[in-house]
């Protein structure tokens, strides 16, 4: 069915989980920036955890339903829309996501999943190549998106149990798995406390802060960083980058975060803050490890409450 | 051979400490036999100058004696072992990609040849006259990193870079050359354009080029440059 865009919002993009296997090209691995929140708004209405969904970011869409069907929006919470939980839309409504109230990017999933190509091997947008999603770029006013048709059956009154979500927050501390040139760094990356700047996007996150200081090493050959590399520039202002991240890079690795903690990384919006804290590899595989836990439990949950129609 | 975690997505093997064809060489053996390997856990295996960078997917490794990344580890070292210490084979493709050099095509070309202390002519003599190797690619899709720039061609990158560079545009930054399959910002020096595509997602590889791949620059005029689009 089509979905009319009436108002695109700042950027909205199509994304899913990302592609795998092409980062020795050059193409980053892209899909959502909070991958966890896509994930559950799609198990919300009943999808495959891994279909394309809008990712909204700071202000939102206004769409048009042409028929009626069940949608979710997790992640950032906007005014006059239910946050993780499915509900249903009406053919020939409107919805609009209202003021942002927390976070700064929420995915909008639809029974069935938005209908764009697979193109190597994903079907999410990366801007910098007009890759993929949307015809490679985001949502304008204006645009017809279509949902791949799939009615499922939602039973009962029920929403996600809240030690389920991601525990967001303006100012998370955040784990890091110390990099290849920590030692070249001090204590400063754990001892301060950062603010992320306007000039973050979907590539990284850029923070501000007292700048750590490189007392030693020279220049360094460029090698692969992912999502998740906290990179140190001359200037001292540390860099995380994130889904869209270039895939060699250059400067100093002070470390790198968590991939259970990116959510929370995601979830920052220009002048909210960030604390690190250090921790292994073994610590980092066990934390992801619980929020697998955390997502099979749900999926368990909601098998009675979906069914196909 | 040195190995150690990026975060607790990778491991980054790295062979040598230079920028140089022998250590490209056993880059690319190492990461074939990453390869060969067919571990499920491996997701991207990723060449660079003088490391290779094993992604992997740490569900599935979890049960692992000491760990998902004790085991890539693992791995790792056993195909370093089969590896050995033969280099792989290396130029053994030769791409030639054609430059209309100067004008509008490489706005930067008075630039570079005021600073090397020569004419246009012997920029263009000395650019398409070397044999360049593919060392990485990276940066953004299908952009390869070339080894082999002439010293006399070096040039420093620009202090300001530029919001947009066109697609197709042959630039040399400090002692490195390389081509911009895409518009996007950049801040080397810009001495051409080539109507070749070095990157097409409905294609496989998508990348023209491939770490190791040997590249040849021959110049073309404005007038071919145009037929050929």
């Amino acid at each position: 069915m089509e979905i009319k865009v009436h108002h695109a919002g700042m950027q909205t993009t199509v994304q899913d989980l990302g592609r795998r296997g092409h980062l020795a090209q050059g193409v980053p691995i892209g899909g959502a920036v909070d991958p966890v929140a896509l994930r559950l708004a799609n198990l919300l209405v009943g999808n495959a955890e891994d279909l394309p969904a809008l990712e909204v970011t700071l202000t939102g869409p206004e769409l048009e339903f042409e028929k009626d069907a069940w949608i979710a929006v997790c992640g950032a919470r906007f005014e006059g829309v239910p946050s993780w939980k499915p509900f249903r839309v009406y053919g020939g409504d409107r919805l609009r996501l209202g003021s942002r109230t927390q976070g700064c990017r929420a995915y909008l999933s639809i029974c069935g999943g938005f209908d764009v190509p697979r193109v190597m091997g994903g079907r999410g947008t990366f801007l910098p190549a007009a890759l993929g999603g949307f015809e490679g770029r985001a949502l304008r006013d204006g645009d017809i998106i279509r949902s791949v048709p799939s009615e499922r059956v939602l039973s009962g009154h029920w929403s996600i149990d809240e030690r389920v979500l991601p525990r967001y927050s303006r100012e998370p501390l955040v784990s890091v798995v110390p990099g290849s040139q920590a030692g070249e760094f001090g204590e400063g990356l754990y001892r301060e406390r950062f603010t992320v700047t306007a000039r973050s996007n979907r590539m990284g996150i850029r923070l501000e802060g007292t700048p750590l200081a490189r007392t030693s090493g020279g220049e360094l050959i460029s090698t692969a960083v992912a999502p998740g590399t906290l990179q140190v520039p001359p200037d001292g202002n540390p860099i995380v980058l994130m889904a869209d991240a270039q895939t060699l890079g250059g400067y100093p690795r002070v470390g790198h975060v968590a991939t259970a903690d990116i959510p929370l990384l995601a979830q920052l919006a220009p002048g909210d803050a960030v604390r690190f804290k250090r921790i292994t590899v073994a610590q980092a595989h066990e934390l992801a490890r619980a929020e697998e836990h955390r997502l099979a439990l749900l999926r368990q949950g909601l098998s009675d409450k979906i069914r196909r129609a | 051979m040195r190995l150690e975690p990026l975060g607790d997505v990778a491991v980054v093997a790295t062979l040598g400490d230079a920028i140089d064809p022998g250590t490209l060489g056993r880059v690319l053996a190492f990461a074939a036999a990453v390869d060969a390997a067919g571990s499920k856990a491996v997701t991207d295996i990723v060449p660079a100058y003088a490391t290779v960078t094993v992604f992997y997917d740490s569900a599935v490794l979890q049960d692992q004696p000491g760990g998902a990344y004790e085991a890539v580890c693992r791995l790792l070292e056993t195909c370093a072992t089969k590896a050995g210490a033969a280099p792989a084979a290396l130029g053994a493709r030769t791409l030639e990609i054609p430059v209309c050099y100067g004008e509008d095509y490489g706005p930067d070309i008075d630039l570079v040849a005021e600073h090397c202390r020569m004419g246009v002519d012997e920029v263009i003599a000395l650019h398409s006259g070397a044999d360049y190797l593919v060392h990485a690619i990276g940066f953004t899709p299908g952009f390869p990193y070339l080894g082999g720039l002439p010293d006399a061609l070096k040039v420093p990158r620009k202090d300001t870079p530029r919001s947009r560079v066109p697609a197709g545009s042959v630039a040399i930054g400090n002692s490195q050359t390389g081509v911009y399959p895409m518009p996007s910002p950049g801040g080397w020096q810009i001495i051409g354009r080539t109507p070749m595509q070095l990157f097409r997602p409905l294609k496989e590889p998508a990348s023209l080029l491939k770490p190791g791949d040997r590249v040849r620059f021959r110049p073309m005029s404005p007038g071919d440059f145009e037929l050929w689009r």
